[in-house]
């Protein structure tokens, strides 16, 4: 199949290349979603640490008087609330309380960073552009910005003696600049495995420096390289979302259960009405995480039965590597969401027990939180 | 890519040994690679007719699901047991551990319009390019 388009490449293609990855089409992207396998890779950051390039994700610089005011009115969570040097993770939603992304919006010591997923870069690009108040500064850094992963209980091994003491002794969802391998970054102990770990944004001129340092620094702590497909085995057993699979426009963040995103109580934002009416009348509908017997496994768009009849359909599913066994999440009718239900999925041919189950499936993850 | 000389190919990647009118049958290196680890082999029951091309079964992978295709018409006289406790092995060993079935096909000489190793390795490569 020829791609439509030339497909971008970060400043790590030619080290994917090398180490023997799969390569795939993601968000416009050729991006590795395999280097060994995914069930290895995912053991690795499970057990030891990996490395992620997710250069592909889109970063926004905004500036100016009232920004953290303007951004509260975008956002869903509270960036009136965040120190500098403290990250929060929030959905940007519409007035109809759809979610247009969801993200991550550090506050640096001049401005904040805006960390959006790469399939949404240009919508939300246009959708913040288009809210934006004169006398604030957005601005698109996506290709002046590297941005690498390393996660798992030895990241912080991975990376002892070639980034800053401080940034060793950062709390969870803490940041810091200062030099990496030599070279200036922010970094930022979040992630999107469950583990403990940094995301580390640079200039891609240093990104050799980076990965090769990376590579050296790594082998001794059992550092490997890891693709889009463990990214995604390893964020499902923490339940976390990914945008267009679990939440999109058609969602709200009190579904997916997403609440404790959602701050009603700092002021006016886009979709606070939806919100507040759906906290105050309750919701139709879910989002719960299930388990199934056996191997078989829930792919997204199957449909979700309850007594034989529909009542939802899959989001996100996976063999859980952890776990053993099939995990997926879903959209069902509130009377269905509690924990223990039973349910089915229909997968075309066999219809698959599965019984919802509390989030995260995985819960030994060592994450700071 | 390297595939083995002593089996014969199809274009969707599945593998067939013969010996004494019975075909062994499974996905090739190149399928496994593709597919990634998987996860859960369905297979028909002993005794089910296959027609030549047409879906018999189905190949799970953490990330993919993928049917298996018949390399030729025939009776399913075995099905390899071992993958319901250890899919793995249909990426550890996809020439050996990893076999799926076992047809007594309907023409034994249909076996020979299979694919050669060369010619298969061809088409892998033109799909990969």
């Amino acid at each position: 199949m020829e791609p439509a388009t030339v497909l971008k490449r970060t400043p790590f293609y030619e080290f994917h290349r090398a180490a023997g990855a799969r390569l795939v089409d993601f968000a416009g992207y050729e991006m590795p979603v395999r280097y060994t396998g995914d069930v290895r890779e995912h053991v690795a950051v499970r057990t030891a640490a990996g490395l992620f390039d997710i250069t592909h994700m889109g970063e926004f610089e905004v500036r100016g008087a009232g920004s953290a005011e303007w951004l509260d009115l975008m956002v869903t969570n509270h960036v009136g609330g965040l120190a500098v040097g403290q990250a929060l993770y929030s959905p940007m939603c519409r007035p109809d309380g759809g979610i247009v992304d969801d993200l991550l919006v550090y506050r640096a010591a001049g401005h904040h960073m805006v960390v959006v997923n790469a399939a949404n870069l240009a919508k939300d690009f246009a959708w913040l552009a288009e809210h934006k108040p004169p006398g604030i500064s957005l601005e698109d850094k996506s290709d002046a910005t590297a941005l690498l992963a390393v996660q798992g209980p030895n990241a912080a091994d991975v990376l002892r003696g070639h980034v800053p003491d401080a940034a060793l002794e950062l709390g969870y969802y803490r940041f810091t600049t200062g030099a990496l391998y030599g070279v200036p970054a922010t970094i930022s102990r979040t992630g999107y495995t469950g583990e403990d770990g940094f995301e580390l944004y640079f200039d891609p001129s240093h990104a050799t420096t980076v990965w090769n340092g990376l590579m050296e620094s790594g082998r001794p702590h059992g550092l490997e390289l890891i693709g889009l497909g463990a990214r995604d085995t390893l964020r499902l057993e923490m339940g976390y979302m990914l945008y267009g699979n679990d939440i999109d426009d058609t969602t709200t963040p009190l579904e997916a259960g997403l609440g404790w995103t959602v701050k009603l109580a700092k002021g006016e934002f886009h979709g606070r009405e939806v919100m507040a009416r759906q906290k105050a009348e309750g919701l139709k509908r879910r989002l719960v995480g299930f388990q199934l017997d056996g191997r078989r496994v829930p792919r997204h768009g199957m449909r979700i039965l309850s007594a034989g009849r529909s009542v939802g359909a899959v989001a996100s599913g996976t063999s859980s590597p952890s776990l053993q066994r099939p995990i997926g999440m879903g959209y069902v009718e509130t009377a269905l969401a509690a924990n223990g239900t039973a349910l089915e999925i229909d997968n075309g041919s066999t219809p698959l027990a599965a019984r919802v189950t509390a989030r995260p499936f995985y819960t030994r993850g060592t994450h700071h939180s | 890519m390297n595939f083995p000389e002593d089996v014969r190919y199809t274009r969707e990647h599945e593998w067939a040994r013969e010996q004494a009118g019975v075909v062994t049958v499974g996905i090739t290196g190149y399928a496994t690679d593709q597919l990634g680890d998987v996860v859960f082999v369905e297979l028909p029951e002993v005794g089910r007719k296959l027609e030549a091309g047409k879906a018999f079964g189905v190949v799970e992978a953490v990330k993919t699901v993928s049917d298996l295709y018949a390399p030729l018409a025939g009776e399913v006289v075995e099905v390899n047991g071992a993958l319901g406790d250890d899919p793995a092995a249909v990426n550890r060993d996809p020439y050996g551990a990893g076999w799926m079935v076992r047809i007594r096909v309907a023409e034994p000489q249909a076996f020979a319009g299979l694919l050669s190793s060369t010619d298969y390795a061809k088409i892998v490569e033109e799909q990969h390019r």
